[in-house]
């Protein structure tokens, strides 16, 4: 390395560029050194910290987005759980109400035959009480008549025992048809 | 000496710009230590502060204007620079790092910037600066994270190596972590200034010469050309010197990351 310099040296006159000046040593190291003093004290710190701020700001910001995206999410999940609910819920009255009315129908149409069956054997009682009294009333009316024949046979002269039962048996065959007939 | 005597000599042929030309400034206004380099190192430590203090004094949640720009520049050197060598410890050294990587930038855009047209890198003294202020940093710290004995035990005795190899590897090891490094860690950034700055003078004073001072019918030709180079060379210079400063500053977070925690 000398022996470059040297030859350089020796080949160029005087000037041997690899040999310092000594004022610009000492200007260099100045103007280093006010320059680093500046931007390693003053400088860098305040860039540092807003480059810090902008990241805490960008990432505070995301991760603020992602939890009100979270916070809508589980709002519309609750939302639609809700809405699924009601709606099974509605489905389950509907179907109660059909079940009711369904029932009520059914109660309703109990309650009429038991009303109709009630009737119809009130009816069938009164067809009996009446059948009952008719047939009352002819009792009294064969008893009356029995007295008109008793009558009619103690004025006739009683000639033939066997005529006479032979004459009352066919009087109340007559008489039985006839009143069956009335009855009916 | 030489080329100014010949230049003097024979003031119709062409002469190449000599490095003494080109570095070896005059001091301006009779003081000796206030020459171009100088002026603008002092300018361009003042255009970092004011770029930064704009920026950064009083920085907004949402970004504007200049804040912005400084902000692509600032996680520019967290993301490719800081974090792949220093990790979680990446924001505790980005202050250092961005002050490498933007004064550096600045000393070399001041190779293309018209009218002051001189990288200020391209004098050793200043990247030799940067240079020894790691190195020291990342001596201190490795001694701090590691221990003194530690820190030399780890550097030319890395562990996975047989141990026959050590005779070859620990002095390798010791003369590339403690002379090469800083050594090489300057002159990269000096020498590429340096010679950019001579491929842009050259092609200039190409451009120059054969269009203004001897314009011939057979020389024209040879101008235009000096022009274009010059104008691709400015290019390549631009790219250069990004990735000059991009490098200084990956280079500086690889010493204090290799000084915080020693390789496994």
């Amino acid at each position: 390395m000398i022996k470059a310099a040297t030859l350089l040296a020796a080949q160029e006159g005087e000037y041997n560029p690899l040999l310092p000046h000594a004022y610009e040593l000492v200007i260099g190291t100045l103007a280093f050194a006010v320059v680093a003093f500046v931007l390693i004290k003053v400088l860098t710190p305040r860039i540092q910290k807003t480059l810090a701020e902008r990241t805490e700001a960008i990432e505070g910001g995301i991760r603020r987005a992602e939890e009100a995206q979270a916070e809508a999410q589980a709002l519309q999940q609750q939302y639609r759980e809700q809405l699924a609910e009601a709606r099974q819920e509605a489905a389950r009255l509907r179907e109660e109400a059909r079940e009711q009315a369904a029932q009520l129908k059914a109660e309703l149409r109990e309650e009429a035959q038991a009303e109709a069956r009630r009737i119809i054997e009130a009816a069938h009682a009164q067809i009996e009480a009446d059948r009952q009294q008719a047939f009352a009333q002819l009792r009294t009316e064969i008893g009356r008549l029995s007295t008109e024949l008793a009558g009619r046979i103690v004025g006739e002269s009683l000639e033939d025992e066997a005529r006479q039962r032979r004459t009352i048996d066919r009087f109340l065959d007559e008489l039985e048809a006839s009143s069956q007939q009335a009855v009916r | 000496m030489t080329a100014l005597t010949l230049l003097a000599a024979d003031p119709d042929k062409f002469t190449p710009p000599t490095p003494q030309e080109l570095f070896e400034l005059a001091p301006i206004a009779g003081i000796g230590w206030l020459t171009k380099p100088v002026l603008l190192a002092i300018l361009s430590s003042i255009i970092v502060i004011a770029f930064c203090w704009s920026a950064f004094s009083k920085p907004k949640l949402v970004p504007r204007g200049i804040q912005n720009v400084a902000e692509i520049g600032y996680t520019f050197v967290r993301d490719q620079v800081a974090r792949p060598f220093l990790g979680k410890d990446a924001d505790r050294w980005m202050g250092l790092l961005l002050t490498l990587f933007f004064l550096i930038w600045v000393w070399n855009l001041m190779g293309v910037v018209p009218v002051l047209q001189f990288p200020v890198a391209s004098h050793i003294a200043f990247p030799a600066i940067l240079a020894l202020t790691i190195y020291v940093l990342k001596i201190y710290l490795g001694i701090k994270h590691q221990g003194a004995i530690g820190y030399f035990k780890n550097m030319m005795f890395p562990p996975g190596v047989p141990k026959a190899m050590y005779i070859l590897l620990s002095p390798l090891e010791f003369a590339s972590n403690m002379i090469l490094a800083p050594f090489t860690h300057a002159v990269r950034l000096f020498a590429n200034m340096f010679a950019g700055h001579m491929l842009l003078a050259f092609f200039s004073l190409v451009g120059f010469w054969f269009l203004f001072e001897q314009l011939t019918p057979l020389g024209a030709p040879i101008g235009v050309l000096g022009v274009v180079m010059t104008i691709v060379f400015t290019a390549l210079e631009l790219l250069i010197q990004f990735l000059q400063a991009f490098l200084f500053a990956m280079l500086a977070a690889m010493y204090i990351g290799g000084a915080l925690h020693p390789e496994h």
